[in-house]
């Protein structure tokens, strides 16, 4: 290769790199927009969100709006419920989910090909079509209208997640589950200290995924947690939107708090999120 | 193998109790209330009462259009931004990439009740930061709540600004399962990049396309949050009513479960025919 060629090669790259972030930059700007502007009207008084002026930059006034916020509704309640449910929730969906996982990586049994059917085919099924029965089920014929289990329970069922760890158990050695089976270890045991250690962080990106599912949940915890005292935090927050109880700085202030957390685990585990949510169409 | 359906069963049993009561009979007993009168104590059998007011509610075929209109539009926007996004992530020229990643991935982790909270407030008439820069630079004021065409572009923006990442993780991982080396030969043959992107790129990543692609239109067919707090309940009047909010508004605003669960059978129905759709478009060629 000719020196000459080698230089107008190097300076297509730059041009290309340079086009590249031209065009990026500014999109990159638009998309983090909506995120900088919750901070920032969180940090505002009313006055400074409902004034002409031009205000992209953060004020002081961020706890004010968290006092506001906590008068009109009791916003930290609702935070402690969201919690201690996606806590719950995540614990209780990743055993079904690695279990389900599990059996369809380890044995063959009688109807398995019912049971991917059934895993593939709810998939694609929109929510709308058991949401009207299930609300029913839950608040007239159990009775669990706004009770942790309502909120728990009902979303537990899990498509994605049972793929996920099928496919995680499958790509392990098999040898290593028949030997402990050789040496008279129990099946549940090897799934439990044997697998589930391996799979450690494919439990990781699985437990962040439903954590996250379950904190952000909106439309079931609206309809069947509807009392005060029982709300999770998003439905407290969503009561706030379009009413003058609490002032706009004050329903930012919430939503900030019902970010901020979720943006830090982002940050700080942004490889397991990744994976999870990739794991969904990559096989 | 052998078979283990003990074992099986005993590993898949709090599964498959969950699917059965909260999926599986819900499925059933949903497509039998919509035959049922439901606003009658005790509810009676009447197959023609729902479907038949089905078929002529103009509040229906409102939600029905509104529905296929933000589909046709939002999806194929937000899968395009996706794509661009996910091949512009994966060039090796780019720079600061951690920073273009969480700028792009944010959204997915924000809830739908707190960006909507801000996506209305940023959009507010008077107030609100949007039309203030728009003022800025000459633009006149949008009025973008009380007039549908200006609500239903606000809609469609907040669902792509949410999930075109979530989108572009997807595809990312797809594009990094393409070996380098297909890239090395093309480049070798002197192909251009643009050339190697829609005879190289496209076509390997069709099937993760489609599969974005559905479950975008699975997902955007069943919105609700976004038309309930941004519009204020599918405002102007009715201008961005989906079908998810008709459904919430019929079975949990009216109690009327019957005609609910009609509208819940009519988007089942829809979803059924896109995934065939895209069975047919991924099938593998003879």
């Amino acid at each position: 290769m000719t020196s000459h060629s080698r230089v107008s090669r190097s300076q297509a790259r730059l041009g290309r790199s340079i086009v590249l972030h031209l065009f990026l930059t500014p999109l990159a700007l638009v998309w983090l927009f909506p995120l900088w502007m919750m901070v920032v009207f969180s940090t505002m008084p009313d006055n400074g969100i409902f004034s002409p002026d031009i205000e992209l930059l953060p004020h002081g006034n961020f706890l004010d709006n968290v006092g506001n916020l906590q008068r009109g509704t009791n916003f930290i309640g609702a935070i402690g419920i969201s919690v201690s449910v996606a806590v719950t929730y995540t614990f209780l969906s990743v055993m079904l989910t690695s279990m389900a996982g599990w059996a369809l990586a380890r044995y063959n049994f009688f109807g398995k090909g019912m049971v991917v059917a059934i895993i593939f085919g709810t998939i694609t099924l929109p929510y709308a079509v058991v949401l009207i029965p299930q609300f029913i089920m839950v608040a007239r014929d159990f009775k669990l209208a706004n009770t942790w289990v309502a909120l728990i329970v009902p979303p537990l069922f899990n498509s994605l997640g049972v793929l996920f760890m099928r496919q995680s158990f499958s790509m392990m050695p098999h040898e290593l589950f028949d030997a402990a089976k050789v040496e008279g270890v129990k099946e549940w045991r090897i799934f439990l200290f044997v697998a589930l250690p391996l799979a450690r962080p494919m439990l990781a990106a699985l437990a962040i995924i439903l954590f996250l599912a379950s904190w952000n949940n909106y439309l079931w915890p609206l309809l069947i947690n509807s009392k005060p005292g029982a709300m999770t935090a998003p439905v407290a927050l969503g009561t706030l939107i379009g009413l003058t109880k609490v002032s706009w700085g004050g329903i930012m202030a919430g939503a900030v708090m019902l970010t901020a957390p979720m943006l830090v685990v982002f940050v700080l585990l942004q490889r397991h999120f990744v994976a999870g949510i990739a794991a969904g169409a990559i096989k | 193998m052998r078979y283990q359906n003990a074992t099986a069963y005993r590993f898949l049993a709090p599964y498959l109790l969950i699917f059965s009561i909260f999926w599986l009979w819900p499925i059933i007993d949903s497509f039998l209330i919509s035959f049922q009168a439901t606003r009658t104590v005790p509810w009676r059998f009447a197959p023609t009462f729902n479907w038949g007011r089905l078929i002529g509610d103009p509040a229906f075929f409102n939600a029905l259009k509104n529905t296929l209109l933000i589909l046709v539009i939002q999806v194929p926007v937000m899968i395009s931004l996706a794509i661009v996004m996910a091949v512009l992530l994966n060039s090796p020229l780019l720079k600061a990439r951690g920073l273009f990643r969480f700028a792009f991935f944010a959204p997915v982790v924000v809830g739908e009740v707190a960006y909507s909270a801000v996506f209305r407030l940023m959009f507010n008439l008077d107030y609100g930061i949007i039309n203030k820069l728009l003022n800025s630079i000459g633009l006149p004021s949008v009025d973008w709540f009380t007039n549908v065409t200006p609500a239903m572009a606000v809609i469609m923006m907040a669902v792509t600004w949410r999930w075109a990442g979530y989108n572009a993780i997807i595809l990312l991982a797809g594009l990094q399962s393409i070996p380098e080396d297909v890239y090395e030969a093309a480049t070798l043959d002197r192909v251009s990049k643009v050339k190697q992107f829609f005879y190289i790129t496209l076509p390997l990543l069709k099937p993760i396309i489609v599969f974005c692609a559905v479950l975008s239109i699975i997902g955007t067919m069943q919105l609700f949050t976004e038309p309930f707090l941004i519009t204020e309940r599918g405002g102007p009047g009715g201008g961005t009513e989906t079908l998810g909010l008709l459904l919430y508004r019929q079975g949990f605003r009216s109690l009327n479960f019957g005609y609910a669960s009609a509208i819940a059978y009519t988007m089942a129905g829809l979803a059924i025919a896109i995934s065939l759709v895209q069975i047919w478009l991924t099938r593998e060629p003879k």
